[in-house]
Parts: structure tokens; sequence; C-alpha cells
């Protein structure tokens, strides 16, 4: 049986990991390859790194981040961040990524998540969305450009639409929740949960051990991403762990 | 020095990288000469069955490779390669494979309540006590794939429960297959390569 995931996700800016890291005793708080060692040693399932940064120069240094990262831990590493083709996928790909996310240029033009899973299969597609719930609407509003835009889309059918183009895996942010430690937003997980098949990763409001026992109780999510908690040594992935195991989730 | 078989499907650089992380030399080739000499043959392979064994023909590789098998050339098939080891697939369509496993690869039932492709980690059961590989017993390794082996028992080293159960790693003398992919299972599967390279330099596939 398929083990639940759980994946930190690692903000990085020209090849440095941002919002540094103090649970391992680094000479560079930012090194994205010790960072990495350190979450796999502590039982990470796969790695996220968002590209923070901008101009297309610091993307290619995206891509030789990914390559020394690639040379000295070995678990699934998804990377996101203005992947807004279907070269900057190929880069990121054959630099050794696993699967890229790609959530504002999808929503700008669906036809890229088709476009990037005939070329590269629709395991190494994921797409984000960034939501937050609209109480006027009655609905998960999708936002996009780091959560700053607005859009039309409705976060569900936008879901179903983009696993039907292609995305293998959908990683979805509730903005609601995002920063304030106050647990995953479950029905935001239920809904998506009942109308896309493909894994789901659920992002933003994880504060403690019972946020995760919750989201994998009481949704069908596959994975659970944190940042905040992980980087500043409030859990560990091993506690994570632990209290799953305790509650019968099966993890690694 | 192992040859990894260069014939242009899927990502071969983190494989490259696991071998490298383990110290062993590895060349990247689709030359017959070249693989001849290797130590070990490793076919790696990612996408659809059907396409992959046509990018071997067009290479000429299958008979090279199934004449290199026969005479006991350690091979090892990662994901999509191990597939390609077995008789034949039924993904889109009935195509040959190159026959050095006895077995069909087919579909994972997608109405068992499983999500298919089965993507991440699972637990491996370890099905021959005696295996080299018996260091995987109960430890997971991570896994992308929608089809799998149908295999004769005694082919079959360990399974993981995916709605079926799955083999997980496949040996026959020689030719060994693992479904996961080593190179992006941790530890657990860096010590599968070791296991491998440990058999290639003893030259000892006894264990199966």
């Amino acid at each position: 049986m398929l083990a639940k995931r759980i994946i930190p996700c690692l903000d990085v800016a020209d090849g440095h990991v941002k919002k540094g890291v103090n649970f391992v005793h680094l000479t560079d708080v930012g090194d994205p390859v010790a960072i990495a060692a350190a979450y796999q040693q502590q039982g990470a399932d796969e790695l996220v790194f968002l590209d923070i940064s901008a101009t297309n120069e610091q993307r290619k240094t995206m891509a030789a981040l990914v390559e020394q990262v690639s040379a000295q831990v070995f678990m699934p590493l998804t990377i996101g961040g203005g992947i807004s083709s279907v070269a900057d996928m190929q880069r990121l790909l054959k630099a050794g990524a696993d699967k890229v996310a790609i959530n504002s240029a999808a929503v700008a033009d669906p036809a890229l998540i088709q476009a990037g899973a005939e070329k590269f299969g629709n395991q190494c597609i994921v797409v984000a969305i960034d939501a937050a719930w609209d109480a006027t609407a009655q609905q998960y509003r999708v936002y996009t450009h780091g959560g700053r835009q607005a859009t039309d889309l409705d976060a569900i059918a936008w879901a179903k639409q983009a696993v039907a183009l292609g995305a293998g895996e959908l990683l979805v942010t509730s903005m609601d929740r995002d920063g304030t430690k106050a647990g995953f937003d479950l029905s935001l997980y239920q809904a998506l949960g009942a109308a896309v098949k493909v894994p789901i990763i659920a992002s933003g409001g994880a504060g403690g051990l019972a946020d995760f026992v919750a989201v994998f109780q009481q949704s069908p999510v596959d994975g659970a991403l944190a940042a905040s908690v992980f980087h500043y040594g409030e859990l560990t992935i091993s506690d994570v762990k632990q209290a799953l195991r305790q509650k019968a989730v099966v993890v690694r | 020095m192992f040859a990894i078989v260069d014939y242009d499907t899927g990502n071969t650089r983190n494989l490259q990288k696991a071998f490298a992380y383990l110290q062993v030399p590895t060349t990247l080739t689709a030359d017959p000469a070249v693989l001849a000499q290797a130590d070990a043959v490793i076919l790696p392979g990612v996408g659809a069955f059907a396409a992959a064994m046509t990018a071997l023909q067009d290479r000429q590789l299958v008979p090279v490779l199934q004449q290199l098998a026969q005479a006991g050339k350690p091979m090892l098939g990662i994901c999509l390669g191990m597939q390609l080891l077995f008789e034949r697939s039924s993904e889109y369509g009935d195509h040959a494979g190159l026959g050095l496993l006895q077995g069909q690869v087919t579909a994972i039932p997608s109405d068992l309540g499983v999500k298919v492709p089965q993507m991440g980690w699972n637990e491996n059961e370890l099905q021959q006590p005696d295996s080299s590989f018996a260091s995987i017993d109960g430890a997971y390794t991570y896994f992308v794939h929608s089809y799998y082996a149908v295999s004769p028992v005694e082919q079959i080293v360990a399974t993981v429960q995916h709605g079926v159960a799955i083999p997980s790693i496949v040996q026959r003398q020689n030719v060994v297959g693992m479904q996961f992919h080593p190179e992006k299972s941790g530890q657990v599967g860096l010590q599968q390569l070791a296991s491998f390279k440990e058999m290639v330099s003893a030259n000892d596939f006894s264990s199966n």
C-alpha cells in the first residue's frame, strides 16, 4: 500500500534557500544540497523547490541547483516557480527533476499542461493551484502570480480541467490557511478528492502534529506539504511520521 | 565499468548519478562492442513499451542485448527497462519484448480502489529469503508506473501491494529487473544497486 507523503517545500532565489533552515548546523543556512540531504536523513518522501526569483537568468541557476541536489540526494524532486514553457520543463527534468509544477502559466495557457504531459508523461506534470474561499460566490477561487491576482476560475472546476488535460498530480495551497498554522483546509481537499482521481498534495496551514493527522484521516490527499514548521525545527519529519503511524496512517 | 544502454528514452542522468555516488563508473552507450566489454549492462527506460522497443530496434540492439544476456552478461532493467525484459506487453496493443524473462506486462487494474499510475513509496515484501536483495524486505521504494509484470513465482524476488501484488524485483540468473526507481529510493534504493554490483563483482547469481 502506498505511503502517505510528507513533503518539505524550499523557497529558492539566487541558488540559495530563503527563509533559512535552522534545524541543521550549517555554515551556509541556505545551502540547498545540505538542506536536501538533511531532509532525506529525516525521512522526507519528496522535496519541492520553489523558484521565487523572477528572471530568466535565475531560472538557469535553478537547473544548476537541481543538478547538484540530484547528485547527492536520491529522492523525488519537484521544481516549481516561473515555469512557462515546455523548454523550461525540459531543462529542469534533464537536470534531474522528477516533476515540474506549473501554476500561473497553466492558467494563462491551459494547453501547456497537455504539451508537457504529451512530451514527458502525465507523471511529470504537477499543476499547482492557489485557492481561497470566496464567501460571496460560495466557491474556492483560483489566484495566480503568487496569490496576488484573482481569476474567475473555480478551483474545483479548474482542477478537473487540469487533470483532463494531463496533470498527473495537483499541489493545492489554501491561501486562507497559508502561514496561519491553523491546520489544513479539510473541506477544500474533500471537495477536490471527490472531483479528481490523481494524487493531491495539501499545502497551507500546517502548525502541529494533529494537523497532519487530520488531513490524512479526514480527506483523501496523498501528501502534505509544509515549509516553516520544518525549516524552523518546530517539527521534524520523523515526529510527523510517528504521530501518523500511531493513528494507523501508512507512512514510510 | 557498467554500460547504460543509450537509446534516447527517458532520463538516464539520475541513474548515472546514483552509480557515481556508489563509485561505480558508467558509460552511456549504444555501441555493441562497448556493451560486450562492460561488466554489466543497465537498461533504463521511461515512457511507453512499444516506443522503447522501436528505439532499441532502430539501433539494432534487440539481438545484441538478447545474445549478451544469453551468454551470461549481468543485466539490470529498471522501471520500463525491467518490463522490456519480459516476453510481451499489452500496453497500447500487443508488443514483443526482449524475452529474457518469462511472463508479460499488463495494466494495473484501476477498479480495485487504487490510483493508477502507482506513484509513490510502497513497502516491499521479500518472496525469496536467500536472495542477494534480501535487505529490501519491509523497506519502501519509489514507484511510477501504470503497467506491471505478470511473472512465474520463481522469478519474483520481492513484491508490493497496489490492488494486486506487483513484482518489484525479478531475477532469472544473470537477468535482474527493478520496477521501482532505485535512483530515487533513498538509501534503500542505493543499497539495491550496491547489491547488484556485488553480485556482478562476485559473478554470483546463484541466489535465484
